[in-house]
């Protein structure tokens, strides 16, 4: 069968001489691959069909919801207390960045006004959130592309912060230290001396970060020029966070809805020009910068004070009072176990979280429980992207437009 | 009034069927048939220029007559504005048209919707479920009929008795 094709050459296999059949046939079509369920670079359970033209992306059409746990329909079963504990486990490298945008929007929703002090420690926790989680996406997304060392230097910084975290909370990862109201317990001398020498330890490492890459050549021409996005189409598809603004478009919610202690901080932030993978690198390493920076001056700035709202019929009592005092231990039991009687309406409430727009739409109907509860996480938005920012491009440069995104399949299937 | 609130009253004599301003988010309910033309002025409009698209999503009210309702937020990188836009639609007749024309991440946002709480969308592209597998006949998770321990083979299980103590 010939082919019409003017790239197409095919032998024809005469019969009389079957052995001519072992002769090569050389014809193109597309191939459909498929990248995933399991592939390292996928920071999850992913899969992607690509249709593929050689080695160029023709079209790729991802396949989620390998991780789908159903957490919008557990939402709607649980107290509004006890969701927090599950919003650890959507983007699980951030948890402290996930209970901040919930409880927000629970805030929101109550119209319920958080401590100063509470305040500062809620933005500095988040920054160090933001710097963990921009150390682990350098770290994954070099090695993605197959640059190891800075992976292990990422790792390393990252390590002394999760022991920070370990001592605050507890917990390395799964921290659920933001309550509705405030923050479960303040932060020592020690951990604020820790923090202290972190913030003078951090900024030199960044530049041996940018070293490793940035004179890299096979990294840099793994990035440089690679996905771009126009920023018309970036908005268009609603991407938010670094990789918005590697397009050019200042959009960050801690400038445009200043929220927290942030109004009171001054810190800039870093736009791209051409919307490409390093853009989006460059912003990501200029914010860890920035990041040290506002933890600076909250640390400054931050006064003596409550840590927790004082309303008893939402808020939870002091921890000590539990132990000792039985109507504190009531009232927390009580909280956690019916929860509190929530104003009637509907709220959307989104935060900047180090990926993009973390978002929860809540709606009310009284009672104890959230009627529905929508989760806008900034995954999900950038998957949708995907086929567009990916066509044309060689397929391995797939595997950089899933670091590109930072992509975290726990948030994204939820 | 929200002027933006104001402003689409002024420019939608029928349509329209409710303006709400609520903790400050401001919220349109819209006719069903009117829902495209709306979201075209906020797209389009100067005044308006809604050029991101936050989330869509819906939500489920099994006692009323006009079962589902489809829930739209959009956001203006230049006005630093944002509304929410909302339509109602029944069980008989759950469609209702796609926005993908005018913001294309509504794509997988409105398969969410559609894979969640099975409301379909005219015009969409590609309407396949997105999260939940694509041979999934249980029905749709996010409805408040669907029991949350789930439905189908799992209805099969030993649910062991309560241990005494």
């Amino acid at each position: 069968m010939a082919f019409e094709d003017q790239r197409t050459t095919v032998y024809k296999i005469d019969p009389e001489h079957p052995e001519s059949e072992s002769l090569p046939t050389l014809r193109t079509e597309e191939l459909l691959l498929n990248l995933g369920p399991q592939h390292p670079s996928t920071h999850g359970v992913l899969k992607v069909i690509l249709e593929l033209e050689g080695e160029r992306l023709v079209k790729s059409t991802p396949v989620m919801g390998y991780l789908h746990r159903g957490v919008e329909k557990l939402a709607e079963d649980g107290t509004y207390h006890q969701f927090i504990p599950h919003t650890d486990r959507l983007d699980y490298v951030c948890a402290m960045y996930n209970n901040f945008a919930y409880c927000r929007a629970v805030e929101k929703l109550l119209n319920l006004q958080v401590p100063e002090r509470a305040e500062y420690l809620r933005t500095i926790v988040a920054e160090v959130q933001r710097i963990i989680g921009h150390q682990f996406w350098l770290g994954a997304q070099a090695l993605d592309i197959g640059a190891m060392t800075v992976f292990f230097y990422c790792f390393r910084d990252r390590e002394i912060l999760l022991d920070w975290f370990d001592e605050l909370c507890g917990a390395r990862l799964t921290t659920t230290w933001y309550r509705i109201g405030g923050v479960e317990r303040d932060l020592t001398p020690s951990l604020i001396d820790k923090l202290k020498q972190f913030l003078d330890y951090f900024p030199p490492k960044i530049d041996e970060y940018q070293v490793f890459l940035e004179k890299n050549r096979i990294w840099l021409g793994r990035t440089k020029g690679i996905a771009v996005i126009s920023a018309e189409d970036a908005v268009n598809f609603g991407l938010s966070g670094p990789v918005l603004r590697g397009s050019g478009v200042d959009y960050d919610l801690r400038k445009y809805e200043p929220y927290s202690a942030y109004p009171k901080c001054e810190f800039s932030v870093p736009v791209g020009k051409n919307g490409d993978t390093y853009d989006r690198y460059w912003i990501r390493v200029m914010e860890l910068y920035e990041s040290v920076k506002i933890i600076r001056q909250c640390l400054e700035q931050m006064q003596e004070g409550p840590i927790m709202a004082d309303v008893p019929s939402v808020t939870l009592p002091p921890k000590e009072r539990v132990f000792t005092n039985l109507e504190s231990m009531i009232q927390q039991f009580k909280l956690f176990s019916q929860g509190f009687d929530a104003p009637p309406g509907e709220i959307y409430c989104g935060t900047e979280a180090h990926k993009g727009e973390l978002g929860f739409y809540i709606v009310s109907t009284g009672g104890g429980k959230p009627y529905r509860l929508k989760i806008r996480a900034p995954s999900f938005v950038h998957m949708g992207a995907f086929d567009h920012m990916a066509r044309g491009y060689m397929i391995s440069d797939a595997c950089t437009i899933f670091g590109t995104y930072d992509v975290v399949m726990g948030e994204c299937d939820r | 009034m929200h002027p933006l609130l104001q402003r689409i009253q002024q420019t939608f004599s029928v349509g329209v069927t409710g303006l709400a301003e609520w903790r400050g988010d401001v919220a349109v309910t819209v006719s069903r048939d009117k829902l495209h033309e709306v979201a075209q002025f906020l797209r389009n409009d100067p005044g308006m220029d809604f050029d991101y698209i936050v989330h869509v999503s819906s939500v489920d009210w099994p006692d009323d007559e006009e079962r589902f309702e489809v829930v739209w937020e959009f956001y203006s990188i230049r006005k630093r504005h944002r509304i929410r836009l909302k339509t109602r639609v029944p069980e008989s007749d759950c469609v209702v048209d796609s926005l993908t024309d005018l913001w294309k991440g509504a794509d997988f946002m409105e398969r969410e919707v559609f894979d969640m709480m099975g409301i379909r969308f005219r015009n969409h592209p590609d309407l396949r479920r997105i999260l939940m597998p694509d041979d999934y006949t249980e029905g749709y998770p996010l409805r408040k009929d669907f029991p949350l321990r789930g439905k189908g083979w799992r209805d099969t299980f030993d649910f062991l008795d309560e241990v005494p103590r």
